[in-house]
């Protein structure tokens, strides 16, 4: 276990925690948290998209249901940490079940896409269309597209009277997108993970070395949609409200043009995606000159044209030009090169 | 895993047993009857090679064996146990390494981690290391080891793609065209290396270049149109004259 952490992960964590620590000097803690949050949810896809190669359209219904998981939830029990578990859980193990349906039914590629997208679509509809008393699940109304307001939010395991909000919030949330990020860290080194980016490599050779492809896309897609689950809880807490907007066709791009523009196969990227994104969206929704979806449709746009691997991966290859240009390492890859070539004619 | 036969060279039995037998294989897609009633047998240990004329049903014959297509009507045995109509990585569990048509290759990973996969599958993650290492340094890969898969030339491939398949130690070997499209070195490379797999694995080569069928000198099965059109030692096959007509054509 102890093996599978490297020295940069020791850099990752010092850098993240000096980045947690100071950046409430810059941003307000309150547009921090969301921002948190948002990059937990671009991880998560960056996780299955990324890694697993599983184009899902609707991460954000697990998001979503991860919301109105904790939501219901915290109205019946009346404590917290019960339904932020729940939160991942539901999720989870809705994901396991739709999983299993499309990959051991053998859908890849495009049509993927389009049962994730419908079945959040599904969901859009038909929590809109709860508004009459006889949604309620509990004591929790569902409450169409007014969604639920007023349920009971984060408070110290065990002590239901300390609330956890405002900056405490925040430093929750950056954590557990610091112990998330670890975890998936770890994951992608584990046989599982490894196997898993050799599905998406080449899903043929790995069935013919003799793993079963649609188990691991099945548990992948499930783990991706529980930290969704998680990110949408926390929201939940953060928002103090939850509507169908989490499901909706808006909320599902967002999270795609997130990865694309961070930088797919990376574990920062998509953080810094969603996180750089959504805070460009925030200073463009205060001036009101020119239309916030033009800006963003333009990045898009800009980003698919020219830096289409995305922001993080472009920045590293930038890093190891300049790094393989300094007088020492040119010599040092000048001799691999002649190793090379000397065994190759041996 | 399962995965039986014997291994010990000093273990051998007198009669060497079928590993793999097919029976009434059939496959058609639609009007087209490409595997057509395919009776086949293959022992322990065996080298068989496979050819025919384009269209003649062996990379049929060898996708219904590897689970890559599901067989019309027929049954497949491997070791006695039926296999009929199982997906690839089951049959691959059984510890049967299947190299397809078209190089089926991890391109964005190193050389190592692709062996390795395959290694994991079969033994735990310190063992899959050292084993990955040991087939890299038998196959001479060692100086690209870390290098990605894409930017290899071809026959670097080939050769990477025989090391996934056979560093799980299978008992029976499954190659597509492994000579296709190879530089005559690399080709001799290659017969050496599948001579090698026959001490401890059955191996059977679909194949069109008739010089390595040579090479590596053994028992032929020659398709046509579907069928077995017969089964003999690669000289006898070569000498004979139906052979010479299904090959060149009747009308020269």
């Amino acid at each position: 276990m102890i093996g599978l952490w490297k020295k940069q992960d020791l850099l990752a964590f010092i850098i993240a925690l000096i980045g947690i620590w100071l950046l409430p000097t810059m941003i307000s803690t309150y547009t921090l948290t969301i921002l948190v949050i948002y990059g937990m949810l671009g991880l998560s896809l960056g996780l299955i998209w990324g890694f697993g190669g599983i184009l899902c359209f609707g991460q954000a219904a697990f998001f979503g249901l991860g919301a109105y998981t904790y939501a219901i939830a915290a109205i019946n029990i009346g404590e917290s940490t019960v339904p932020m578990l729940l939160a991942i859980l539901v999720p989870g193990v809705f994901a396991t079940l739709f999983g299993a349906m499309m990959f051991y039914g053998h859908l890849t590629d495009v049509y993927l896409g389009v049962i994730t997208l419908v079945v959040t679509l599904i969901l859009f509809k038909f929590i809109n269309s709860t508004a009459g008393p006889q949604y309620a699940i509990g004591h929790a109304r569902l409450g169409g597209f007014n969604g639920i307001p007023g349920f009971h939010t984060l408070n110290v395991p065990g002590r239901t009277d300390i609330f956890i909000w405002g900056d405490t919030l925040y430093y929750v949330c950056a954590l557990a997108l610091l112990v998330v990020f670890f975890f998936v860290t770890w994951l992608l080194r584990t046989s599982f993970g490894r196997i898993a980016i050799g599905i998406r490599e080449n899903e043929t050779r790995i069935s013919l070395m003799g793993y079963d492809v649609r188990a691991r896309k099945t548990i992948l897609f499930a783990i991706g949609a529980a930290i969704a689950g998680l990110a949408g809880a926390l929201f939940a807490n953060w928002g103090e409200i939850v509507t169908p907007g989490l499901f909706s066709l808006q909320q599902n791009a967002e999270v795609i043009i997130w990865c694309i523009v961070g930088g797919l196969g990376t574990r920062f990227g998509p953080i810094i995606g969603a996180a750089g994104l959504a805070y460009l969206k925030f200073l463009l929704g205060q001036q009101t000159l020119i239309d916030n979806a033009i800006i963003m449709g333009l990045i898009l746009v800009i980003f698919v044209l020219f830096l289409p691997k995305g922001l993080v991966p472009a920045t590293t290859s930038l890093w190891q030009s300049i790094y393989d240009r300094w007088p020492v390492r040119r010599s040092g890859s000048r001799r691999r090169t002649r190793s090379r070539s000397a065994t190759h004619h041996a | 895993m399962a995965v039986g036969g014997a291994r010990d060279p000093e273990a051998q039995p007198i009669m060497p047993e079928t590993v793999l037998e097919t029976v009434g294989l059939t496959m058609r897609f639609g009007g087209v009857v490409a595997s057509d009633n395919v009776h086949f047998k293959l022992k322990e240990r065996e080298l068989r090679c496979l050819i025919g004329p384009n269209g003649a049903g062996k990379s049929t014959f060898f996708k219904c064996i590897s689970g890559l297509h599901k067989p019309t009507e027929g049954h497949v045995f491997m070791q006695g146990t039926e296999t009929t109509g199982w997906l690839p990585h089951q049959i691959a569990s059984l510890g049967v390494g299947i190299k397809t048509q078209n190089p089926n290759v991890l391109n964005g990973l190193s050389v190592f981690e692709n062996i390795w996969m395959a290694a994991r599958r079969f033994y735990p993650n310190e063992e899959a290391s050292d084993r990955a290492t040991d087939i890299i340094d038998k196959l001479a890969l060692s100086y690209i080891a870390k290098a990605e898969l894409g930017q290899l030339a071809h026959g670097e491939r080939q050769r990477v793609e025989l090391g996934l398949v056979v560093v799980g130690n299978p008992w029976l070997v499954l190659l597509d065209e492994p000579a296709a499209g190879m530089s005559s070195a690399d080709v001799e490379h290659m017969s050496r290396i599948i001579d090698d797999m026959t001490r401890t694995a059955a191996v059977i080569v679909v194949e069109h270049d008739m010089q390595f069928i040579r090479s590596i000198a053994s028992t032929v099965t020659v398709f046509y149109q579907g069928a077995v059109l017969m089964e003999d030692h690669v000289d006898g096959v070569m000498s004979d004259p139906t052979v010479r007509n299904v090959y060149l054509g009747k009308k020269a």
